[in-house]
């Protein structure tokens, strides 16, 4: 796989001190103790992968766990695409194959991305379930990558402002707009006939404010958890 | 739902006011720093006391904020009066088009109203405009936009792109500020503009979604005229330290999954060539 050939982001991104506070991270362990083995290698040693406090633990209260939540997110955009692309919803037009393949390939690359930044202290591969959409299904799909394209934008939106690095910062604004230049495709794609300006449509940004959404985790999680079936836990969650 | 986190708790009287004072600048009501003195004393802190309410309960916000929020400022002037003068052009904008012009063009009222009020007193006044892109020549390349419905959907579309650059330049600045409110503030208008510019892009492209009218920015490409320093570092493939074409993928892919930045002085470069000194 891509990627994962001895980059170690946490060195190599983090400034000294925020590695330092990494490297104190480890062994102070998370909120909850999910996996004990994996926990005992995190809180053991160095050299081992996952975040302190569990391999699927993302700790809010560090620019690591914040990135690992991003990591998160695009590793489930990345698997929906991945699907609706090997199985094409029925009479898919040429330009929704082509966007529907762009945003496979922009995913799965802002998942590499966050694998390969984060290092050894990535959270680990999430498991999914879609059973609740119909690929076959031009309305399923749509309706699915606009929620998951606008959710990804209020998540990160709403994680901005909790980020300590300049240089992680500028990482998540770079992505950010690109998925909100995605959520654009997708809405235009569903409401294009009925309601040509679904594309920034009132139901998603404030038509007083001019404003799009931003929520915390605490509101993105529980709607990302439709489809991961992989328990994650969190601390210092917002 | 209309939820915005740093909105949370305004009353909806001044959300309101902020309508209003959008609809009267749509209107063709002059912004003036008089203005917005006056419509920031009326019902403020507006926006910005709740947003910087936390930090900032006494009214004032950091110098470099303010520098930050009226740079902003004049590019949603810029946007702003570039969509109200289309679409006060009869015949100029297609029936088809319209809904996506005026959904822009409601947004960008709604930033000037939201930053004016943010900034009272201390909002700069709107610049007179040169959408000709002849720094006040009007002799510009771009001739009158508003005979020539490719030129203003084209300028639309540069106009998008560079505001994403342009407060995705500025996250570093407000973050350095530590007035977090207004850094999720300028990422929620952030997003809007790359909304917007993918729909232009599209649009220009009658929605075939091949490059260089992707919704996303391929490479440093553009087929318009004039804006290659809009596109300028668009092909940048190095993300942190971490050169993205080495975990698998093209440097189209790679250049189209990540936007990138514009320092404000390169900004002011692109809008000064619209901008009547």
């Amino acid at each position: 796989m891509p990627g994962s050939s001895g980059l170690d982001g946490m060195e190599r991104l983090l400034p000294p001190n925020a590695r330092r506070t990494f490297l104190k991270q480890l062994g102070l362990g998370g909120a909850a103790l999910m996996i004990p083995s994996m926990l005992m290698e995190a809180c053991g040693s160095d050299t081992t992968t996952g975040p302190p406090g569990g391999l699927y633990n993302l700790d809010f209260g560090t620019d690591a766990g914040i990135l690992n939540y991003a990591y998160a997110l695009e590793q489930l955009e990345a698997a929906f695409y991945t699907q609706a692309e090997a199985t094409p919803y029925t009479g898919i037009a040429t330009n929704e194959m082509n966007i529907l393949s762009d945003l496979k390939q922009h995913e799965s690359l802002h998942r590499d991305f966050f694998k390969a930044a984060i290092g050894r202290g990535a959270i680990g591969k999430l498991s999914f379930d879609f059973s609740t959409i119909d690929f076959t299904s031009r309305t399923s799909v749509l309706a699915t990558a606009a929620a998951l394209e606008d959710t990804g934008v209020a998540a990160y939106n709403g994680v901005g402002a909790h980020i300590s690095s300049a240089d992680y910062l500028l990482l998540a604004g770079k992505i950010v707009s690109v998925e909100a230049r995605h959520a654009s495709a997708i809405r235009d794609l569903i409401n294009h006939e009925a309601a040509a300006n679904g594309f920034a449509g009132n139901d998603v940004v404030n038509s007083t404010t001019g404003l799009d959404n931003a929520q915390p985790p605490s509101v993105i999680l529980p709607i990302a958890a439709t489809y991961i079936t992989t328990t994650i836990t969190v601390k210092n969650e917002f | 739902m209309e939820p915005t986190e740093g909105l949370n708790g305004l009353d909806p009287e001044i959300l309101e006011r902020v309508a209003e004072r959008g609809d009267a600048i749509r209107r063709g009501a002059s912004a003036s720093p008089l203005v917005a003195a006056g419509l920031a004393a009326a019902s403020i802190p507006v926006a910005f006391a709740v947003l910087a309410r936390d930090a900032f309960a006494q009214g004032s916000l950091p110098t470099a904020v303010v520098n930050v929020l009226n740079f902003a400022l004049t590019l949603e002037y810029l946007e702003s009066t570039f969509y109200n003068t289309g679409l006060g052009t009869s015949g100029l904008i297609v029936t088809a088009d319209l809904p996506v012009f005026q959904q822009i063009a409601l947004h960008e009222n709604d930033h000037v109203a939201l930053l004016q009020a943010a900034l009272g007193s201390s909002a700069v006044a709107s610049p007179t405009f040169d959408f000709s892109g002849g720094s006040g020549s009007g002799t510009g390349p771009f001739g009158d936009p508003f005979t020539d419905y490719a030129t203003f959907q084209a300028l639309s579309q540069a106009f998008e792109d560079t505001g994403v650059r342009a407060y995705k330049g500025q996250v570093g600045a407000l973050q350095a500020a530590a007035v977090p409110s207004v850094l999720t503030t300028a990422l929620q208008i952030h997003s809007v503009e790359a909304r917007h510019a993918s729909m232009v892009r599209r649009l220009r492209g009658a929605f075939a979604d091949t490059a260089p009218n992707k919704g996303w920015i391929t490479l440093a490409e553009t087929d318009i005229t004039g804006t290659a320093a809009t596109y300028a570092g668009e092909d940048n493939t190095t993300q942190g330290s971490v050169d993205v074409t080495t975990l698998g993928y093209s440097s189209i892919v790679a250049s189209e999954a990540f936007d990138e930045p514009l320092t404000m002085s390169a900004v002011l470069a692109i809008a000064g060539l619209f901008i009547d000194p």
